[in-house]
């Protein structure tokens, strides 16, 4: 579990970043490391060489603005988690990284190299899949925005290509009358979901007029699921039944592992996606009722 | 009066060394070494048909590359079948590098040295071998079935079975007015300590000495296998085991290849190496435990009484069998628990599969045995619509039964005879603790919120403190400081404190002043090894008698330098003196000094000694005869047999109904380890089983393909559980001592982990109402159990 040989560059700033990604083949960009240097360690990759841009200044950015959180390449998980500024606008950043690993690995991992890196079972790309927002990315070619229904092709890969670097992520803040929640079940503390579900809720006058849902870990990569024909109109304070069961059981297409069995974790997203729904109408009551608009 | 040091919570010793990062692990040693890597078979089996390592060596900072046919006579040879027995009439063990066939993922076919392990792990990657695959042998019913075989000699797959019988279990089965058989399965699981395995090796030309550094359970045996295997001397061949991030069972086993590779290629090559195993090589590499499938057949009374048990069992020990059948032997026996049966037939399979070894892991077959004992209670109570508990205490061995001599024999090949304990006592206890009878009351409050809770137990008892023996020597330095060694080595069960509670008694001093050193051949050579629960009650019972020694000794010189009776005397606070008159007395330092006749005056002991220079002896040599300088003892403790403790866990679950997920509430622990040297080491030793315990019953298994890939080979889907899925432990202590031993001490390392499945089962049983036969029990497992039930 060594890596294999490497070239190792440390740029220190953007544009030598993007000149280093167009000189050179193979290359990986290098951030919190969370994912990218267990993957080496396994051997499972072998980038020629690692741009680590922890050394660039600028990237750190992160800001409520113009209606979005704006999110740096460089900034953690754990600091984004903690920023009380943004849980108020957003606050589904907040509750999806609380389910995000452990504090040791939020403290390194960065929310846009896990958004860049597409992993399905993550809660991240889910997040801002159901949330929208753009993510800006660079190459010596020019600057352009990836629209965060673009931003996943597939399991592990985003549409940010070979040569280009993840700059920023604007999430848009949450609209009035919504509420929202992230809802997973995983075997330990912190361990990836068997089944996990990011909801957003909206509400008026006291009814649900809206609810989406994405998932994780149940095979539909960041695809949206609409629920809300199964809970329009319902009473946003009385949803003590909610059947979305059978809405998601059509959505979703899991798989066995070692870990559940595909017909559990169909049977784990309804229960997971119910929950969620209850949830985050509770929480767009409770953002109502404290005035927040 | 010197407080007494046995039974008191000591903090330990090692702790803020470790704590601060000074603890010095294997792979903190030897920074020059060069490095090891294994090329690893990445079929479960195969035949071998070529290496080609030419592109290895085209790698800058490679050393060298061997295979087997590099490898000098004797280390051809297979490895040893540590411990033979009559019934293992198939034994087969691996080669330190495949010769021809391999016969799981991870056995070792080549070994790079190189610079670093970087570079190694580089080489070894480009070493080409040309496998022929075979169908591989995975589980215990194609293993059984004997239709495709691990070895071409070996028909059946089967290495031994054996069967051991009391009684007429048959016949009182045939006769009882109740019957129920079923099938158990346990999957596997693994120690997987902390630290994985290693070992460093260096050459001194200079000594034409080897010394071998092993992240081991055994160093005095480590040292003579590669003396044997080496073809070297035993005097010319040194084994430390260094600190130890944990152990659980699987370095005990040895030699494992490397530790033969190593030594061989350090003082081959004239350079240090060492060997680091990675995680991932400890999952296909470094042996499993637990897996068996067992069938039940039992025969009971209206009341709940066991008539007869009839037990067949299916042990799949993978593909090499170097540790023997002490696994499925512990489990044949140790199934009993605390329970009086009478009539009793066991019998077991050993079956070879295409997968990694089994060996013991904390418990050693005992959570097997624990398992299908009280998964048959609770059948029985359900049967029979009785108390789980109540079935239970009418099966107890009473505590005037003791000892209590089942007939059977102990994986010691001694009698398997109980030799202590209170059961219902325990029993008591554990209802207390737990709140058995408030369940009920429990259970309905929770149900009427819409949640559902459900309550288990499981009862066990474990024979620890195996022999043959165990020594230690214990030497009063003329500072005064006391230093003690003994051979078996630590991984972490503290003890250098306890031992050093054991001396300060023993011979009165402080116990700040005692110093402990173990699993280091060169301060002591005659040992057996950490496993077995047995370090406590053999090194801690062979230290306490050579303190005894000293002790006798410190007495006896300053009798005759005080001209005092050796029974006026009393040993306090580092000093001998006269009772009632305690200004007259002697430190041990200078007691020490007086014991050696050769004593230049340079430090302040000797010339104090001096004053007591026995006048004028001219009749008798300085050194009598019998006698030797010194003021130090060296004596064994060798058991006639094994003592038994046991203990009771109760524990209470939440399983979510929806999504089938458990959550445990409360977990209750009664425990009888004898007499406690120190109690906060034991409950720290009980919670570490437990939480073993709670990783074997909902989280850890062996994801073995059909094809022998093992498919959760790291620790994210390996679900070692973490802090957060472990609970809080309430632990109860009983001591009835053993009467085995001076001290009257059993041991304590495995019994955390052993009634885990058992227990655990027994609650989500309870709390669901659907029959639990298969462990681990994961939600989408018990999902599916409940849905079956659902729809029958």
């Amino acid at each position: 579990m060594k890596p294999p040989p490497f070239a190792y560059h440390a740029p220190r700033s953007v544009e030598e970043a993007l000149t280093l990604l167009a000189a050179l083949d193979g290359a990986k960009v290098l951030a919190g490391g969370q994912s990218l240097v267990p993957l080496l360690n396994m051997r499972l990759a072998e980038p020629a060489a690692l741009i680590d841009i922890g050394r660039i200044p600028g990237l750190d950015v992160l800001e409520v603005a113009d209606g979005h959180v704006r999110i740096g390449a460089g900034v953690t998980h754990e600091r984004l988690r903690r920023d009380d500024a943004v849980a108020a606008v957003q606050p589904l950043l907040r509750r999806a990284l609380d389910l995000v690993a452990h504090p040791v690995i939020r403290n390194r991992g960065t929310t846009v190299g896990s958004v860049v890196h597409a992993d399905p079972a993550a809660e991240m790309p889910a997040v801002v899949a159901l949330l929208g927002g753009t993510l800006e990315v660079a190459s010596v070619r020019g600057r352009r925005s990836i629209e965060a229904a673009d931003l996943v092709r597939g399991p592990l890969e985003s549409d940010v290509a070979p040569d280009e670097l993840a700059l920023e992520l604007r999430v848009p803040v949450a609209a009035p009358g919504t509420g929202s929640a992230f809802v997973e079940l995983s075997r330990r503390h912190g361990d990836y979901a068997l089944a996990g579900v990011a909801t957003e809720v909206a509400v008026d006058g006291g009814r649900i007029v809206g609810a989406r849902a994405t998932f994780i870990g149940v095979g539909t990569g960041t695809a949206v699921l609409d629920l809300s024909p199964a809970v329009a109109g319902r009473d946003a304070a009385d949803l003590d039944v909610v059947d979305v069961a059978a809405a998601v059981a059509g959505f979703v297409e899991p798989q066995d592992d070692v870990h559940a069995d595909a017909a559990y974790r169909r049977h784990l997203a309804g229960v997971l996606a119910g929950r969620a729904v209850r949830a985050a109408a509770a929480d767009a009551l409770a953002r109502a009722g404290a005035g927040v608009r | 009066m010197t407080t007494r040091m046995l039974g008191a919570p000591v903090l330990r010793t090692e702790d803020p060394r470790l704590l601060r990062g000074e603890g010095r692990y294997l792979d903190d040693l030897g920074q020059g070494a060069y490095e090891v890597a294994i090329v690893r078979s990445p079929h479960a089996h195969a035949r071998v048909l070529d290496i080609d390592v030419t592109g290895a060596l085209d790698v800058d900072g490679v050393v060298a590359v061997y295979t087997y046919e590099d490898l000098p006579p004797r280390l051809r040879e297979r490895l040893p079948v540590l411990i033979p027995h009559p019934a293992l009439t198939a034994a087969r063990t691996q080669h330190v590098l495949a010769a021809g066939e391999v016969n799981h993922v991870g056995e070792a076919v080549a070994m790079v040295v190189a610079r670093d392990r970087y570079l190694a792990e580089d080489a070894a990657n480009r070493i080409h071998v040309a496998y022929e695959p075979l169908p591989a042998v995975v589980g215990h019913e194609r293993a059984a079935s004997g239709q495709l075989l691990v070895h071409d000699d070996i028909p059946g797959n089967l290495a031994a079975t054996l069967t051991q019988e009391i009684g007429d279990a048959p016949g009182r089965i045939a006769a009882a007015p109740n019957r129920l058989t079923f099938r158990l399965d346990i999957d596997r699981s693994a120690s997987t300590p902390m630290e994985t395995r290693g070992v460093h090796a260096r050459w001194d030309a200079d000594d034409q000495r080897l010394r071998v550094h092993s992240s081991t359970q055994t160093p005095t045996s480590v040292r003579a296998v590669v003396a044997s295997y080496l073809e070297l001397p035993l005097a010319q061949v040194e084994c430390v085991a260094p600190d130890i991030g944990g152990g659980f069972g699987v370095k005990i086993v040895h030699p494992w290849p490397e530790e033969l590779l190593v030594p061989w290629a350090a003082r081959l090559l004239g350079h240090e190496v060492k060997f680091t195993e990675d995680r991932r090589e400890h999952f296909i590499s470094a042996n499993h435990e637990r897996g068996q499938v067992q069938f039940i057949d039992v025969g009971f009374d209206d009341d709940g009484r066991i008539l007869g048990l009839d037990v067949r069992l299916l042990h799949d020990h993978g593909a090499y069998i170097p540790y023997g059948l002490i696994v499925p032997i512990i489990t044949s026996t140790q199934l009993l628990g605390p329970y009086r049966i009478t009539d009793y037939r066991v019998r077991f399979d050993s079956l070879y599969t295409n997968t990694v070894p089994v060996s013991p892991y904390r418990g050693a077959g005992r959570p097997q045995g624990c398992f299908a004992m009280e998964r048959t209670m609770d059948r029985i109570a359900r049967h029979l619509g009785l108390d789980r508990t109540l079935v239970r205490e009418r099966n107890l061995i009473r505590p005037d039964e003791m000892p209590y001599d089942f007939g059977l024999t102990f994986q010691d090949g001694r009698p398997y005879a109980y030799d202590s304990g209170d059961f219902p006592a325990s029993l008591a206890k554990l209802r207390e603790l737990a709140d058995w009878d408030g369940f009920p009351a429990r259970r309905a409050a929770a149900e009427a919120a819409g949640r559902l809770l459900g309550i288990g137990m499981a009862a066990y008892v474990e024979g620890t403190g195996v022999g043959p023996y165990e020594g230690g020597h214990v030497q009063v330095e003329t500072t005064g400081k006391v230093k003690v060694a003994t051979g078996l080595s630590t991984q972490g069960q503290g003890h250098r404190t306890a031992f050093a509670q054991v001396v300060a008694d023993a011979l009165g001093v402080p116990f700040e002043d005692v110093e402990v050193v173990t699993g280091d051949t060169r301060r002591f050579a005659y040992a057996v090894g950490t496993f077995a629960s047995r370090a406590a009650v053999m090194s801690g019972n062979a230290i306490h008698l050579a303190a005894l020694k000293v002790r006798e000794k410190a007495l006896r010189i300053a009798s005759e330098a005080l001209e005092v009776d050796v029974e006026d005397l009393e040993l306090v606070d580092g000093h001998v003196r006269v009772v009632g008159s305690p200004a007259t007395s002697i430190p041990l330092g200078v007691l020490a000094t007086m014991s050696n006749p050769l004593r230049y005056a340079f430090d302040a002991s000797a010339r104090i000694a001096t004053q007591f220079a026995s006048p004028g002896t001219t009749d008798r040599p300085p050194v009598a005869a019998g006698e030797s300088p010194g003021l130090e003892g060296t004596d064994f403790y060798s058991p006639l047999r094994s003592t038994f403790a046991n203990g009771m866990h109760a524990v209470e679950v939440e399983v979510d109904p929806e999504t089938s997920d458990v959550r445990i509430l409360r977990y209750s622990v009664v425990h009888d380890c004898g007499t406690l040297i120190n109690p906060m080491i034991v409950e720290g030793q009980i919670m570490g089983g437990v939480a073993q315990g709670v990783g074997g019953a909902l989280y850890e298994e062996m994801a073995y393909d059909e094809h022998g890939q093992l498919l959760n080979a790291s620790f994210m889907d390996f679900l070692m559980p973490y802090a957060s899925e472990v609970p809080a432990v309430a632990v109860d202590h009983l001591e009835t001592p053993s009467p085995l031993n001076p001290l009257g001490i059993k041991g304590a390392g495995e019994a955390g982990v052993i009634p885990g499945s058992a227990a655990l089962a027994s609650a989500i049983e309870d709390a669901v109402g659907v029959g639990i036969d298969a462990m681990p029990l994961s939600p989408s497992r018990l999902h599916a159990l409940r849905v079956a039930a659902d729809h029958r």
